[in-house]
């Protein structure tokens, strides 16, 4: 006995089929570990198969899904520290404005060839995925909120209830420490030009 | 008729320009500072040939068991 009809189970089915591996791969990057991604999906997709008599958009069926990941991901978190997070020396010290591009891009580079793109394609994959998940959580979440899943500032501002302005400043943060990561990445693996010993700065 | 933007002005607002979150008037203005300035265009490219690598991440294959439970959620509720 079921009381959602079957043209709804055809779309919920159709469309965790299109997403299923985006919505693990993000449940990995913010819970860091496998099995917490598979319960983080799975409770997700249970709660959104319920609810999905309520989605009035069905265009809007994706930025839905994953605001119910988002929030079921917040809410098992401080369900397992009472405590907030005390604040992570990364927050608190270190340039806000690290650019990837500023290292690369440099004059004595360039007449090797392009040397960005050189970096981007030898960036392994294993690589961006740790830069991502070393960040703190709370750039994490922004971070994963906008650059992988495109939602808007304001979408974002909306899901974690915070200010925009907060949104912006941690994004720009967020950024910022990525990409000192895959810089220092890649000056482990020796491939960033002009970058041997892995200097950060 | 919008003032003509310094490139300092293009790499501040760069990220900004890519998330698609300037007002028009500014979104434009720096779509035409890039069609003339080589420095700045490179330097949106690489951000955003970047931005796509890192959202790869965000990707990874389901595994079976999960598959698995998820065929038996929509079985079951
Ligand atoms: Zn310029």
């Amino acid at each position: 006995m079921t009381s959602i009809g079957t043209p709804l189970r055809a779309f919920f089915e159709s469309e965790v089929e299109r997403l299923l591996d985006r919505l693990y791969g993000t449940a990995l990057r913010l819970t860091r570990n496998r099995a917490d991604a598979e319960d983080l999906v799975a409770d997700t997709l249970a709660k959104a198969w319920v609810k999905l008599p309520e989605l009035r958009d069905r265009q809007a069926f994706e930025k839905w899904v994953f605001r119910i990941l988002v929030n079921g991901f917040i809410s098992e978190r401080r369900k397992r520290q009472a405590r907030p997070r005390e604040v992570t020396a990364a927050t608190t010290c270190g340039e806000d404005t690290f650019s990837l591009f500023e290292k690369v891009h440099q004059p004595f580079l360039l007449w090797w060839g392009n040397p960005e793109q050189e970096l981007l394609d030898k960036l392994l994959r294993e690589d961006i995925e740790s830069a991502v998940e070393e960040l703190p959580e709370e750039f994490r979440l922004v971070v994963v909120m906008i650059e992988l899943w495109g939602l808007s500032y304001a979408e974002t501002a909306n899901t974690l209830d915070i200010p925009i302005g907060t949104v912006r400043s941690r994004l720009s943060r967020g950024r910022s420490l990525l990409q000192g990561a895959l810089w220092r990445q890649a000056g482990e693996a020796g491939i960033a030009p002009g970058n041997a010993k892995g200097d950060a700065r | 008729m919008t003032q003509d933007l310094r490139c300092e002005e293009v790499i501040e607002k760069l990220l900004e320009y890519l998330d698609r979150e300037l007002d028009t008037e500014t979104e434009h203005a720096l779509a035409r500072h890039m069609e003339t300035c080589r420095a700045c265009f490179t330097r949106a490219e690489f951000e955003r040939k970047l931005r796509a690598r890192v959202s790869e991440a965000g990707k990874a294959k389901a595994p079976e068991s999960l598959r698995r439970r998820v065929r038996t959620i929509i079985e079951h509720y």
